[in-house]
């Protein structure tokens, strides 16, 4: 059959919505059977589907996007200018599954997940795979995934693999294959999170009388289950990421807020008495479970990889002590590799005396004479590639090479690289995928598909998300799966089987209500939330100073008038020039803002993180529009003013009030009370220009107060006063120093057996030396003095927490 | 041979080192029927918070020290005695060059002696053709296995030079190569990369080097600080064959093995780095002294 398949459809029940999908003869489809018929699982949700309006399907999937962007889901895209972020690319229509089909599918999995435990545990144990001649040694030994450090060490938890997933594809004939094996640090399922909570979003009226398998419930018990694995309940369970440049790094943020784990990297580890600790800013404390996204080769650069700049010295260590759980374990990823594929159906039969549920894709590895003929005389079906790839199949990189591409005059070369690398090399069937809709310009068209599958060990045994995380080409090319090159995300929908109720992380209503425990700050949190506090404020503080500069100067035309002048060298000495009307200093300024909050995204609300980014966004625009004279730049400052303060009305106002907001609020105090410090010794001295009281004023935002308070003509006492040592005013000194004594006093370590601590002790001190100060003792000294002494503050609160 | 051998390193930081973990491999291994270690002591100044002895995966004797407090210096001290003995008669029993790979692929064990671990790339060998080229060059048809491994070492120490300026401890091998120059590092880094290309498993050696040649010899080159060089798998027959490409010579009773592994990343003596913002200062002193009367 040459001909594409065309759809056996009543036009009366789905409309138009069927006019284009023809699929490609000799591959399966998800939509349609062999002959063409919708299959019934897809019935319902079809038909739904072609009773909304364009108008009204076009809103909904504009809902999802939205939904996405709001929840600050993105991917990291690369290309030659370097990576940058992208929108999440959902495919809107789902992919449904029959819970039958699926249930076979998760047998098979299952299956292969006990499989695999097996093998890593004899290839890092009793070696009797290769000793039986199932595996060939030289395969292993060249694999840098089979780490030497961890041969011979038994897993805390008794198991190497708790958290899987599986590369699924339908061939031709409609049978499941498994195309890869995912056991170093799976990617994915916090993806498939997100793409239901979209696709929810879109199919509202929908989705909730759909029977469809909810995925909360997965979580919910593996969650349970890392919780399980810590032994001593004063430990924690932790996420370990490679950091910010990872493109998952979202994935990894939004699963730690989502199970409520902290969320690490290497640096906030260290290894102490052969434990895993945390550095907190109360002191080290131990981890027992870490999830890992991080592969495990970086995880260790004493007995790993020297290179690692992301690893902890001892993480093996601890390992070796007994007192860490690895979720998988280091050196899990030596089951990734294509060349295993060729071996697992022979080891499955031998291991578990019977043959895979779920084969995998044909897999023939040119190490073995027999496999390597057979390879030569069928290479129009193969695609030949590295035998230690861990690349799914349908991935083609470089150095692979599809057999029916070749050119057979080549034959002999080719057959003389298979003899000489044979080892090196596997061939595997060239993949053909099953196709899905996608919904292109009103209408569905059939795409190709492979879906990712995710299982997790819990008390009970392995258990399967109901769903998973499909990949769909952006074109008809196989190839085109990957996002980088076009593809998109789809959720998954098994439908049918008891009827489900909705499930969600929170605990149920009838459980007795327990107040967890504040979860633990780790010092480098804690930095990053000071500086983000400083930076934000910082812009604040020259968004002021620039629309008061701009202000002046589109009323007097005259940049070297007085006060004009005294703000511009003011200006230069925070480092913001004015080469610009918007001075690139500025623009620094809120990137590093962005850039310290991007490392504790976790930890403080998506509208804050967006909030920042639209500043970021505004900014930019505003610097990049011609033609900006004075005017423009004050009314632009205005804006960007009023955007600053949202993003700290929604970080102050949201924000659980517990160490982490401390951090944050003392960044923004301290550098307040140091610009405020700076202004004062300039435009309040004695010989300060004409119109100097005026601007601290404006910039002090405080002119409504004082002329309630004095209305008399301006004089430099009140407005030190105000600005000072006034402690009903968030602008003043001492206002600020009240808040950084009453932040300090309340974090950990603060009281040392009643005594105030050194820092606590400074900030009292210099609190309570402000505070009996009158305006006239404020002189330019005075508060070049202030400022030296809260610069002191913050270096001790630097060696003090976040060492 | 019987020997008394000390070392000494030592770190002076200018700005104290807050804390730190070092992984140690600096005693001598214990080899049946090759070298026998009498008595080893390795002391740690100050004194280390945390001390750990165990064996890596190579079987040499790792020591892990872990220091919790601020330190301005840092010195480790090892003294050892130990008897090397003779080599055995030099015959060739390794196969010739093309029926290694049969045997090879014969192997079904994994522990850390095995010939399979020093085939593939290793982190401070990668995979270069430069050297499959050169390797390639140094052969005569029907060549053994052995002496494969003599021509090649014969031929890098003809065309390298010995110089202690132009590489360090983390110069690549390819660029050391380009350069014609470099240390005993060096050296059997080029020879392990020529030796793989080939398809004959080849191990880094580190150790040390008698000090002082016996009357009438010359003194060695490597000997005032560890030492490394080379061993290759000739074949199941003959099995490890040690080479030293410095000095151009089959390894005998002047070399003591501290440890086996595929490079230098393997077997460093002090590996790991202290949080340090300064800068540190190095002294490494070592005496291989042969016992009289024994």
């Amino acid at each position: 059959m040459n001909v594409p398949l065309t759809p056996h459809v009543d036009k009366a029940t789905f409309g138009d919505l069927l006019t284009r999908y023809h699929p490609a003869p000799g591959t399966a489809d998800e939509l349609l059977d062999a002959e063409g018929r919708v299959r019934p699982v897809w019935g319902p949700f079809l038909k739904y589907l072609a009773s909304l309006s364009p108008e009204e399907t076009a809103q909904r999937f504009a809902r999802g996007t939205q939904y996405l962007n709001d929840a600050g889901v993105f991917f990291r895209y690369y290309d030659e200018a370097g990576p940058s972020e992208r929108t999440w690319p959902l495919s809107h229509i789902p992919i449904l599954i029959d819970q039958s089909d699926w249930q076979s599918i998760c047998d098979g999995l299952i299956q292969r997940a006990e499989l695999l435990e097996d093998v890593v545990a004899d290839l890092y144990g009793d070696n009797e795979l290769v000793a039986g001649g199932h595996l060939p040694a030289g395969l292993i030994a060249r694999n840098a995934e089979w780490l030497r450090p961890m041969v011979g060490l038994e897993p805390r938890s008794g198991h190497f693999l708790h958290f899987l997933a599986f590369e699924l594809g339908r061939g031709p004939d409609g049978t499941w294959w498994v195309l890869g094996d995912r056991a170093q640090a799976p990617s994915g399922a916090g993806f498939a999170l997100e793409n239901r909570v979209a696709t929810t979003r879109i199919f509202s009226d929908f989705y909730p009388k759909a029977h469809v398998h909810r995925l909360a419930g997965f979580f919910r018990r593996f969650r349970e289950t890392l919780l399980n694995l810590r032994g001593e309940t004063d430990s924690r369970v932790a996420i370990l990421t490679p950091g910010l440049m990872n493109d998952t790094y979202f994935e990894h943020a939004y699963i730690a807020r989502y199970l409520g784990f902290m969320l690490l990297d290497g640096e906030d580890l260290m290894v102490t008495d052969g434990k895993l600790m945390v550095r907190t800013i109360a002191g080290p404390r131990p981890i027992s479970v870490l999830w890992r996204r991080l592969d495990a080769n970086w995880a260790d650069p004493l007995e790993l990889d020297e290179q690692s700049q992301i690893g902890t010295p001892g993480m093996v260590e601890a390992l070796r002590n007994g007192s860490l759980t690895m979720i998988n374990a280091l050196g899990s990823g030596v089951l990734e590799t294509r060349a295993l594929l060729a071996f697992l159906p022979r080891i499955c039969e031998h291991l578990r005396g019977e043959p895979l549920k779920l084969p995998n894709i044909a897999t023939w590895w040119c190490g073995d004479e027999a496999a390597r003929a057979y390879v030569g005389d069928n290479l129009e079906r193969m695609m030949i590639s590295r035998s230690l790839s861990t690349g799914l199949p349908f991935t083609v990189g470089p150095n692979d090479v599809l057999g029916g591409c070749l050119d057979r005059a080549n034959d002999s070369d080719f057959r003389k690289w298979l003899e000489t690398e044979g080892e090196a090399l596997v061939g595997q069937e060239a993949v053909t995928l099953s196709t899905t809709p996608a919904h292109v310009d009103g209408q569905l068209v059939p795409r190709p598909m492979s879906l990712r599958v995710f299982l997790a060990r819990t008390e009970k045994g392995w258990e399967v998300m109901s769903g998973g995380f499909a990949r769909i080409g952006g074109s008809d090319e196989v190839g085109a799966l990957a996002m980088q090159s076009g593809g998109r995300a789809a959720d998954v929908w098994i439908v049918g089987g008891a009827p489900e109720k909705p499930e969600s992380l929170l605990p149920k209503a009838n459980a007795p209500y327990v107040r967890s425990r504040p979860s633990l700050l780790p010092a480098r949190a804690a930095d990053n939330l000071f500086w983000l506090g400083r930076y934000v404020e910082r812009a604040e503080g020259a968004v002021r100073l620039l629309r008061a500069y701009h202000a002046r100067l589109a009323e007097t035309g005259d940049p070297d008038g007085p006060v004009t002048a005294a703000i511009a060298d003011h200006l230069e000495t925070l480092g913001l020039e004015l080469k610009t009307p918007i001075p690139e200093g500025l623009q620094m300024n809120v990137n590093a803002a962005l850039a310290s909050a991007a490392k504790v995204r976790d930890r403080f609300s998506i509208d804050g993180w967006l909030a920042l980014n639209d500043l970021s966004r505004s900014l930019t625009e505003i610097r990049a529009r011609p033609r900006l004279d004075s005017e423009d730049a004050t009314l632009a400052m205005g804006g960007v003013l009023r955007q600053i303060t949202g993003f700290s009305g929604l970080v102050h106002e949201n924000m659980y009030r517990f160490v982490g907001w401390r951090f944050l609020s003392i960044g923004r105090s301290l550098e307040r009370a140091l610009a405020m410090c700076a202004l004062l010794a300039r435009f309040g001295a004695d010989d300060a220009p004409e119109g100097a009281l005026d601007l601290l004023l404006e910039v002090g935002d405080s002119t409504l107060s004082l002329n309630q308070r004095y209305a008399v003509t301006l004089s430099r006492a009140p407005v030190l006063d105000l600005l000072g040592l006034d402690t009903y005013n968030p602008r003043s000194v001492l206002y600020q120093l009240e808040h950084l004594r009453d932040h300090i006093e309340a974090l950990p370590g603060a009281d040392h057996n009643g005594q105030p601590s050194p820092l606590a002790r400074s900030v009292l001190a210099l609190y309570a030396s402000l505070a009996v100060k009158t305006p006239d003792d404020l002189s330019t000294e005075d508060l070049d003095d202030l400022s030296l002494r809260i610069r002191n503050l913050s270096d001790g609160l630097f060696s003090t927490y976040t060492r | 041979m019987l020997y008394d051998i000390t070392l000494s390193i030592r770190y002076d930081y200018v700005v104290p080192a807050d804390s730190g973990r070092q992984i140690l491999r600096l005693a001598p291994r214990h080899l049946p029927g090759v070298q026998h270690v009498h008595a080893h002591h390795l002391a740690v100044e100050p004194d280390a918070d945390e001390r750990y002895e165990q064996v890596d995966f190579f079987g040499n004797r790792q020591c892990d020290v872990v220091f919790h407090s601020p330190h301005s210096h840092l010195c480790y001290r090892l003294a050892a005695r130990v008897e090397r003995y003779g080599g055995g008669p030099s015959l060739d029993f390794s196969p010739a060059l093309d029926r290694l790979a049969s045997e090879l692929s014969a192997i079904r064990q994994m522990d850390g002696d095995q010939p399979i671990h020093f085939l593939g790339p290793s982190q401070r060998v990668p995979a270069d053709p430069v050297f499959r080229d050169y390797a390639a060059g140094c052969l005569r048809p029907g060549m053994s296995v052995q002496q494969a491994v003599l021509a090649i070492g014969a031929a890098l120490n003809r065309d390298m030079t010995f110089d202690a300026e132009a590489t360090d401890v983390s110069t690549p091998v390819r660029h050391a190569f380009d350069q014609r120059k470099g240390v005993c590092q060096d050296f059997s880094h080029m020879m392990i990369a020529c030796l793989r290309s080939l398809g004959i498993p080849a191990g880094y050696v580190s150790g040390f080097l008698r000090t002082l040649p016996p009357e009438g010899k010359e003194r060695l080159e490597g000997a005032d600080a560890m030492h490394a060089w080379v061993r290759a798998w000739c074949g199941q027959e003959a099995g490890w064959v040690e080479y030293d490409p410095t000095n151009a010579l089959m390894v005998d009773q002047d070399h003591i093995v501290v440890a086996y592994g595929r490079d230098y990343s393997d077997v460093a003596p002090v590996k790991g780095v202290l949080r340090s913002s300064g800068s540190q200062a190095t002294s490494h002193a070592v005496d291989v002294i042969p016992l009289k009367n024994v």
